[in-house]
C-alpha cells in the first residue's frame, strides 16, 4: 500500500542484520524477554480488576522488546502500548505464532488513547526501534502497528528515520491471525471499530464509579436541605424529605451510567445529552408514581425533581462519550455549549424552587 | 449491528480531491470507513462517521486531509474549558483521573 521505496535512508538507518538465529542471552545486543501467550487466573484478575477501578492505572508492562513462541530473525514485529491489559490481548491472539512484541512507553495507557496524547507515537516508536535494536532482531524491515496507533504514528517518518516499513494491522487484535494468512491485507470489516452492546457493558463500572464518587456530596446537600429549620438541622426532617431525592439521584446514576450506555443506539436521538434526558424524564415519572403527592403536601419539592433529575441523568450520559469509539470533538463541544448553560441553569432553578418551599414551611412566605 | 453515528454536519474534516493521489492510507486507517477508494480515486462516503481522530490526515503525505482532531470526550473538554487549554482527559499515573484503561 501507498508508500513507495525510498530512494534514501538516513545513516542511522539500516544496518546490515546479523541474521543469526535468536536465542535468550544470545547478543548482549539483543535484551528481551520470553512471554507465554496464554493468561493465567492473575491475568483474568487483573483484567477485572482494570474494568472496574482505577488499577488500570498502575497496569503496566515494561516498555522494550517480548518474544512469544519462538521468534527468529523472519518473524513478525508487532507493537503495542506498556498497558497491560493491550499487552495481555495481544499476545493472546498471538497463540501459535512466533513473533516480536515491541512495547512502547505509552504511561500504562491503551494504545488508542495514548496514540490520541502522542504517547503512542512517531518518535516514541522509533526510539525504540532503536533501544531494542530491531535492526540485529530482524532480517525483514516491517514492523505491524495496530491500526488505531495511526493517531499517534506517522508511517512515512518512521520509514525515513528507522528503514523500517509501517504496516497498520487491523484495528482489533483478534484479527490478526487472519490478517496474516491473508498475505498482511485487511479486509474492509477490519478495519472498523465497532461498538456493540458487551463493548458498551463492560464500559459502564468506569461510568458508574466516578459518578457515585460524587454522590455522597449530592447526599449531603439534599439532607442538609431538607432538614434545616431556623433552629438548627432536623434529622428527621433531613431523612423523611430526603430520601425520594437520594433514591432518584441513584436513579439518575443508574439511568445515565448504565441504562443509556446500554441502550444507545435504541434511544431516539444523536445526542447523548438529549438521550440521557429522554431516559432520565422516562425513570423520574416512573418513580414518581410511587412518591404521592401527599408525601411533601406540596408541589415544589416534585417540581425541583422533575426539572433536575432528568438532566443529571442527562449530564452523566454525556460523560459516556469519553467512552465510545464513535463521537466527534466537535460534536462534544457542541453539545457541552448547549448542554453547560442549561444544566446549570437546571440546578439553579430546581435549587431556587427548594429554597422556596423550605421558606413557605417556615412560614416566612 | 446497527451503526451509530454520532451528531450531523458538525465534523471538520476536509478533503482536498485535487491533492489526492488515490494511495489509499486513508482508507486504511480511518476506524469508521469514511473514505472509498474507486478507480484510484478516494471519496468520502459519509462525513457524519468521522469522529476526528485525525488517523488519515497524519498518514496523509499529500495534504489532501485536514480536520481538527481531539478527543470527542465530555470531560476531557470541560477540563479545557476549566483550565482554558486544549482538551485533556489528564488521564496519567500522576493525576486521579483514570478514564483510559
Amino acid at each position: 500500500m501507498g508508500i513507495e521505496k525510498l530512494s534514501f535512508l538516513p545513516p542511522t538507518a539500516v544496518k546490515k542484520a546479523a541474521g543469526q538465529p535468536v536465542a535468550l542471552g544470545d547478543s548482549p545486543r539483543r535484551v528481551f524477554s520470553k512471554v507465554e501467550p496464554d493468561w493465567t487466573w492473575k491475568d483474568y484478575w487483573g483484567e477485572i480488576k482494570c474494568r472496574v477501578s482505577s488499577f488500570r492505572m498502575r497496569y503496566t508492562v515494561n516498555p522494550g522488546l517480548y518474544a512469544v513462541g519462538e521468534p527468529d530473525e523472519a518473524s513478525d514485529v508487532f507493537v503495542t502500548a506498556n498497558y497491560k491489559l493491550s499487552f495481555d490481548i495481544l499476545r493472546r491472539e498471538l497463540r501459535g505464532l512466533n513473533a516480536w512484541i515491541i512495547v512502547l512507553d505509552t504511561k500504562g495507557i491503551n494504545v488508542w488513547c495514548a496514540a490520541g496524547k502522542g504517547t503512542f507515537g512517531t518518535n516514541e516508536l522509533i526510539n525504540r526501534i532503536k533501544e531494542t535494536n530491531l535492526h540485529n532482531v530482524v532480517t525483514r524491515r516491517r514492523i505491524i502497528i495496530p491500526q488505531l496507533g495511526a493517531v499517534g504514528v506517522n508511517a512515512r517518518i518512521v520509514q525515513q528515520r528507522t528503514g523500517f516499513r509501517v504496516y497498520f494491522g487491523p484495528a482489533h487484535a483478534k484479527d490478526i491471525s487472519a490478517y496474516i494468512r491473508a498475505g498482511y491485507i485487511k479486509t474492509p470489516e477490519m478495519r472498523l471499530v465497532r461498538f456493540n452492546m458487551l463493548d458498551r457493558l463492560v464500559l459502564t463500572p468506569m461510568e458508574i464509579n466516578p459518578a457515585m464518587k460524587k454522590f455522597p456530596l449530592f447526599g449531603l446537600i439534599v439532607l442538609i436541605l431538607f432538614g434545616i429549620q431556623p433552629s438548627g438541622i432536623l434529622f428527621k426532617d433531613a431523612w423523611e424529605g430526603g430520601l425520594p431525592f437520594l433514591i432518584l439521584g441513584l436513579m439518575s446514576v443508574f439511568i445515565g451510567a448504565f441504562i443509556t450506555p446500554l441502550l444507545l443506539p435504541f434511544i431516539p436521538f444523536r445526542s447523548f445529552a438529549v438521550k440521557g434526558w429522554l431516559t432520565g424524564v422516562i425513570a423520574v415519572f416512573a418513580l414518581m408514581k410511587g412518591i404521592e403527592l401527599s408525601y411533601y403536601k406540596s408541589l415544589l419539592p416534585l417540581a425541583a425533581a422533575y426539572i433536575f433529575f432528568p438532566f443529571a441523568s442527562s449530564y452523566i450520559a454525556l460523560q459516556f462519550t469519553g467512552s465510545t469509539t464513535f463521537t466527534s470533538m466537535s460534536g462534544v463541544k457542541k453539545e457541552l455549549k448547549i448542554g453547560v448553560p442549561v444544566y446549570l441553569t437546571a440546578t439553579a432553578l430546581s435549587l431556587l424552587i427548594l429554597i422556596i418551599y423550605k421558606l413557605s414551611q417556615w412560614g416566612i412566605i | 449491528m446497527v451503526y451509530m453515528k454520532y451528531i450531523a454536519d458538525v465534523v471538520t474534516l476536509e478533503f482536498f480531491q485535487e491533492k489526492c493521489t488515490g494511495c489509499g492510507k486513508c482508507v486504511e486507517v480511518c476506524p469508521h470507513g469514511v473514505f472509498l477508494l474507486q478507480d484510484k480515486k478516494v471519496f468520502i462516503t459519509d462525513r457524519d462517521r468521522c469522529m476526528e481522530c485525525g488517523a488519515c490526515a497524519n498518514n496523509c503525505e499529500f495534504g489532501a486531509i485536514n480536520v481538527n482532531s481531539g478527543v470527542g470526550c465530555a470531560a476531557a473538554i470541560i477540563n479545557g474549558m476549566i483550565t482554558g487549554g486544549p482538551p485533556s482527559c489528564d488521564c496519567g499515573v500522576e493525576s486521579g483521573s483514570n478514564c483510559c484503561g
